[in-house]
């Protein structure tokens, strides 16, 4: 029998999921660039892309850099805007069944705010996913994500000005000497659940042309090549809040790599980079996924969340 | 069409001068095919290091083994390099058929397909096509060198006329493609313009076609990660008919865009009166585009 891959992000009924295998945000588009090889309603959920309050057009070309077992973006958040966002791509997703976790990236913590309750007054909002790696422009431009504070700050407004029962989830940077300080002042502001990771900064050169290959000089890197950093967050977070809800993600490619996260501690997985080189990687993992758990003989994947930690369930029957 | 995504089994790989040809066993993707449409491969196997997957734009579908769709490529890098040593009978992660496909013209026209390099590939598809309708085909084709010039003499077999320009002179006229171009336009008298070259050729060849009112469809070789929209990697500024400037994908809303919609000048930049860019202002977006 297969095993239960059921997952929530919260307390609610609608904050149940399915399955445990999620599409990270900027990697499944608007959903429909997705939906042409995966069934939408049958991906645990889509994190949208990060919106913001307005059109934004993102960085100039070029945007990527293939690195071994990477890649490194500077995308810049291009995207259409809340508005285009309600009315154009939450619609066509809904329609089609899916569960949406929608992304929110700010300049500003009033932009944060002024976003979740956007999207409170809006149905079909499974959960909202602030993205902290953003530049706060009340900062110098420093990452919110980078300081416990400031992301403690913007939890606590984003959580004050979204409904109750729509949980609130922070992506962390691991580019910290501490995740689990920038953890604790997001839990402490009231978020429901922590995703992490995202991407690490990097940079590529271009020896024929001696300049830096993207137009924006830095990118995040993501991909298998960063795995181990999110195998470690998770891990760190899990043993200092093991009963907070922890989306897993850092260059997942094989169910076997998703079985590693949970193991570190992580209740969901996010699938991102490897949707671009597959794109029925969402799918693909969540079936893996479901071979290795019923190898190892377990009958739910809850059951093996922070196994890693220590602790054996009752009657999981492990292989010999 | 929707793309979709199989593994095809490789039927052939031949050597086409400095080029590769590759021959796909892709059913599902050949009877969706339009010319002008590309397919993304995934490079490196199973474990590979090379995220990205490969774009080509199909340069053949054929209906034998149930349909095989054939791609040129130049072995220059590590995921070119590793399809150039696939064998016949090895699979291949392959996404298709994806992109906007070349516009047809509803009647008999005098086109002009113009391409640089394996370029080319795309042209003789559509060619066919635009047979069927009555059109007329002259080619104007480019490379650095002889063996860089991809079709030549099928262009000189099924063509009213087959030009060649080389950078070194070795085939052809000596010097860029584009300085061929107005005896042919004037000639041929062209209707329209179909041209698969790098940028810096389809924007001249964009701002001569603009001299004498001619229509440009260019398809743009700009670098691609994902093929079907989901890592904005491809992006270019290209204006909308509603006068509007957007940054959009070249994968999905390309590859083929009207040449003179696309704002050449301003690739691999945020034009600042683009749709969302920093102090961008809708009110009066379109009457200062040109202003600064």
């Amino acid at each position: 029998m297969p095993a239960d891959m059921r997952a929530r992000l919260g307390p609610g009924v609608q904050a149940e999921l399915p399955n445990l295998v999620l599409a990270a945000a900027g990697c499944a588009g608007a959903g429909r660039e997705l939906a042409q090889f995966v069934d939408v309603a049958r991906v645990g959920a889509l994190i949208s892309k990060s919106i913001m309050a307005e059109p934004h057009t993102g960085n100039p070309a070029p945007r990527l850099a293939e690195t071994p077992s990477g890649m490194l973006n500077s995308v810049g958040l291009q995207g259409p805007g809340v508005d285009a966002f309600l009315q154009r791509d939450l619609p066509w997703l809904l329609s089609r069944g899916a569960r949406v976790v929608v992304s929110i990236a700010g300049q500003t913590i009033r932009e944060y705010a002024g976003l979740a309750a956007r999207l409170s007054d809006t149905a079909g909002v499974t959960a909202i996913e602030v993205n902290l790696s953003c530049p706060n422009a009340e900062d110098a431009g420093q990452l919110f994500a980078l300081d416990p504070q400031r992301a403690g700050s913007v939890i606590a407004a984003v959580r004050g000005s979204t409904r109750y029962d729509i949980p609130v989830f922070a992506k962390l940077s691991p580019d910290v000497t501490d995740i689990v300080a920038v953890a604790s002042a997001c839990v402490a502001a009231g978020g429901d659940g922590l995703s992490l990771i995202n991407t690490l900064l990097g940079m590529a050169i271009d020896p024929a042309t001696m300049r830096p290959v993207l137009a924006g000089t830095y990118g995040g890197l993501s991909g298998p090549a960063i795995r181990p950093v999110a195998v470690r967050c998770v891990w760190q977070v899990r043993a200092a809040f093991p009963d907070v809800p922890i989306i897993g993600g850092g260059g997942v490619r094989t169910g076997r790599d998703a079985l590693e996260l949970l193991l570190a501690g992580a209740s969901m997985i996010a699938v991102g980079t490897e949707i671009i080189h597959d794109p029925s990687a969402c799918s693909r993992v969540l079936k893996e996924l479901e071979e290795e758990l019923a190898s190892i003989g377990a009958d739910r994947a809850v059951d093996v969340v922070g196994q890693a930690h220590g602790r054996i369930p009752r009657g999981l029957a492990w292989r010999a | 069409m929707a793309p979709i995504q199989i593994r095809g089994t490789v039927l052939t790989l031949r050597r086409v001068d400095a080029y590769h040809a590759l021959t796909l066993v892709a059913p599902a993707i050949a009877t969706k095919f339009r010319p002008g449409q590309f397919i993304t491969v995934a490079v490196g196997g199973p474990e590979t290091s090379t995220l990205g997957r490969r774009a080509f734009a199909v340069h053949d579908v054929r209906p034998d083994h149930g349909g095989t769709v054939e791609f040129v490529f130049e072995a220059r890098g590590p995921g070119t390099r590793w399809l150039a040593a696939l064998r016949a009978r090895d699979t291949l992660d392959t996404v298709g058929p994806l992109g906007r496909p070349f516009p047809i013209p509803r009647d008999p026209s005098s086109c002009l397909l113009l391409g640089v390099g394996y370029g080319s590939a795309p042209l003789f598809a559509l060619a066919a096509r635009l047979r069927e309708r009555g059109c007329s085909i002259d080619y104007l084709l480019g490379g650095e060198s002889a063996d860089r010039v991809f079709g030549a003499l099928t262009a000189r077999r099924n063509g009213r006329s087959a030009a060649v320009a080389t950078t070194d002179g070795s085939f052809g006229a000596r010097g860029p493609v584009t300085g061929l171009m107005e005896q042919i336009i004037r000639e041929a008298r062209t209707d329209v313009i179909y041209a698969c070259a790098p940028v810096p050729v389809l924007r001249e060849v964009t701002a001569i076609a603009g001299r004498y009112d001619i229509p440009v469809q260019a398809s743009v070789d700009v670098p691609m990660a994902c093929g079907t929209g989901v890592c904005m990697g491809c992006v270019l500024p290209v204006t909308g008919t509603d006068g509007i400037t957007r940054i959009v994908r070249s994968c999905v809303d390309g590859p083929v865009f009207r040449g003179d919609l696309v704002r050449w000048d301003d690739m691999g930049t945020i034009p600042f009166d683009a749709l969302g860019a920093p102090g961008w202002n809708p009110a009066r977006s379109p009457e200062s585009r040109y202003a600064g």
